[in-house]
């Protein structure tokens, strides 16, 4: 395919922004200059089972749904084999006004990809006058990772966590993803990311159906905590750097991060109960 | 057999203007006015799908007059170039002065080489500043011509009659309120004799400096409008107060604004606040600071 990489310089339009159908960016892009598709570039020869240790790695992620919403939430840690590439890498980003996504990961990538995404959401929105429906957007993402299935087959995958409100319904949904693009709803919570088996461990004993958004981000923090006590990838919230974990909140009002000064008072709470009980909150026996 | 005759090329240029002013001079006036706290588009339209003002990106928006297919077509190019242009490079970088060279060199070359018909469209182009100072705007016409927009712009069949009316009426940095109901004013006096545009027959939207958003377009809902414009909005009470009270959750900075106000003021005029959401906060900003 021609490339049109010097579209900017030639002014006037392409024929190609005036061919009328196409409401998505990644569809146009497809067709225009695809090189910039972060599936779209030529792989070096032999392979490379080993990414982790090239590129940062982004870890842990969480989401946890409540009565009239979903919460987002990501340690802030990136490694690299075992040095720590980034301690305040941000992990957690809004879609678009009522959706969130979460990345676990070769991070260049998942980065680009959520660039894209946030994009194609903007774009289609702008086009067709309304905005995509929450499993349209969910089936967007879905489509873009089975995009990157060759990358991800030589080390560099993308596991996003996706998490919308849902104008129809006036719920949160979350919806987890597999590297071939295999997209599933989970319900009540779900974790992905180096140290997801520890989070969701932690979650299964604290979710509560009727949660607020205050109880859901404590939830949220103390799973992070407790990945990061036992993930070695996952970092825990520093107090010396004021580096907290990103706790974003999606509901009826849009998206909303939890300010650093709201989660500075609320991992100290954390920190002074688990002063006295190290593992955390006990949960009862039965 | 007939034998193709000589035509010069003024007089090929001069029927193809002539073919575009005439498509252009049947469509409904569109008005791109510069205010205080951002710029403002209003136009006369019916329809509530099909639109002639649109958001192209953060700081920029569309408008234009003409065929519909035409520009809807140049529009959706706009979209491509300016997220195109965010996407490779910054979202910073996407602005209006290249959107309107890209629309302007566009146009030149349909109208002089185009094998086909020229486009029968006039757009302007706008971007929000920071500051007033920094608000640009662009009128784009259907050979590639491309004006500055000094304070206001009306695109269109009548635009003459309503620049008339316009420049009588328009002053630099007035509030929302005054420039909206200038613009329907002048919008209804485009014929001989003057009309009243209610609500229901305009399509207005802003680009709002004040807007913590990013996306600093929106538009004005039908009954945030008849509040603006002081008309009846038949009886739209409770409906429409709650449709506005998300509005007015989303606009985010809506709460801290409009807080202190309510105390000494009406209860009508609270739930006005509602409704209008930024808008309103950006009349409450003007009430405070005259009283």
């Amino acid at each position: 395919m021609e490339s049109n990489a010097d579209w900017g310089s030639r002014g006037g339009l392409p024929q190609a922004f005036l061919t009328p159908g196409i409401s998505s960016f990644s569809e146009f892009l497809k067709g225009f200059a695809p090189e910039y598709l972060p599936g779209g570039r030529a792989l070096p020869a032999g392979s490379s089972a080993s990414g982790g240790d090239i590129a940062p790695h982004g870890t842990t992620i969480v989401s946890i749904a409540f009565p009239g919403g979903v919460l987002l939430a990501g340690d802030r840690r990136a490694t690299m084999g075992n040095i720590i590439a980034q301690r305040d890498i941000e992990k957690v980003f809004p879609a678009d006004e009522f959706s969130a996504v979460g990345i676990a990961g070769t991070a260049g990538m998942a980065v680009e990809m959520v660039r894209l995404f946030q994009l194609e959401l903007e774009h289609y929105e702008k086009i067709e006058g309304v905005t995509l429906s929450t499993d349209g957007k969910a089936n967007r993402l879905a489509t873009m990772i089975r995009g990157n299935l060759g990358m991800a087959m030589q080390g560099l995958a993308v596991v996003p966590l996706f998490a919308g409100y849902d104008e129809e319904t006036g719920q949160g949904r979350i919806f987890s993803y597999d590297v071939t693009g295999g997209l599933y709803e989970e319900h009540d919570f779900y974790s992905v990311g180096s140290g997801s088996v520890f989070a969701r461990g932690a979650l299964k004993k604290l979710f509560r159906p009727d949660f607020t958004a205050e109880e859901a981000a404590i939830a949220a923090v103390q799973a992070l905590y407790d990945a990061a006590d036992d993930d070695s990838a996952t970092g825990g919230p520093d107090l010396f750097r004021k580096i907290f974990p990103v706790v974003a909140v999606v509901t009826g009002d849009g998206y909303r991060r939890l300010p650093d000064e709201e989660l500075s008072t609320l991992v100290e709470s954390i920190l002074d109960a688990r002063r006295v009980v190290p593992d955390g909150p006990r949960s009862p026996l039965r | 057999m007939t034998t193709p005759f000589y035509v010069s090329p003024e007089q090929i240029m001069k029927d193809r203007a002539e073919y575009a002013r005439k498509g252009i001079s049947r469509g409904r006036s569109v008005a791109v006015i510069f205010y205080d706290k951002g710029i403002l588009f209003v136009g006369e339209n019916p329809s509530r799908a099909l639109h002639k003002i649109s958001e192209i990106y953060d700081r920029l928006a569309f408008a234009a007059a003409g065929r519909y297919n035409e520009y809807e077509q140049l529009r959706i190019a706009g979209v491509r170039h300016a997220d195109m242009r965010g996407y490779v490079y910054d979202r910073r970088d996407v602005t209006g002065r290249a959107l309107a060279n890209t629309y302007a060199q566009a146009l030149g070359t349909m109208f002089s080489e185009g094998a086909g018909k020229p486009y029968e469209v006039e757009l302007a182009v706008a971007e929000v500043g920071e500051r007033a100072a920094d608000d640009q705007g662009y009128r784009i016409t259907f050979d590639g011509q491309v004006t500055d927009i000094r304070g206001f712009q009306v695109l269109g069949g009548a635009a003459d009659a309503v620049t008339q009316v316009l420049e009588s009426s328009y002053e630099e940095n007035a509030a929302l309120e005054t420039v909206l109901n200038a613009a329907v004013d002048a919008l209804g006096r485009d014929g001989t004799e003057p009309r009243t545009l209610a609500p229901s027959q305009l399509e207005v939207a802003v680009l709002e400096r004040t807007r913590t958003q990013v996306r600093k377009f929106r538009r004005i809902s039908e009954s945030a409008l008849a509040r603006l414009l002081g008309v009846d909005g038949d009886g739209d009470g409770d409906g429409d107060a709650a449709a506005g009270g998300k509005d007015g959750g989303k606009d985010g900075a809506g709460g801290g604004a409009g807080e202190d106000a309510p105390a000494e003021e009406p209860s009508e005029k609270l739930s006005d606040k509602d409704v209008l959401g930024a808008v309103d906060d950006l009349l409450d900003e003007e009430d405070s600071s005259e009283s």
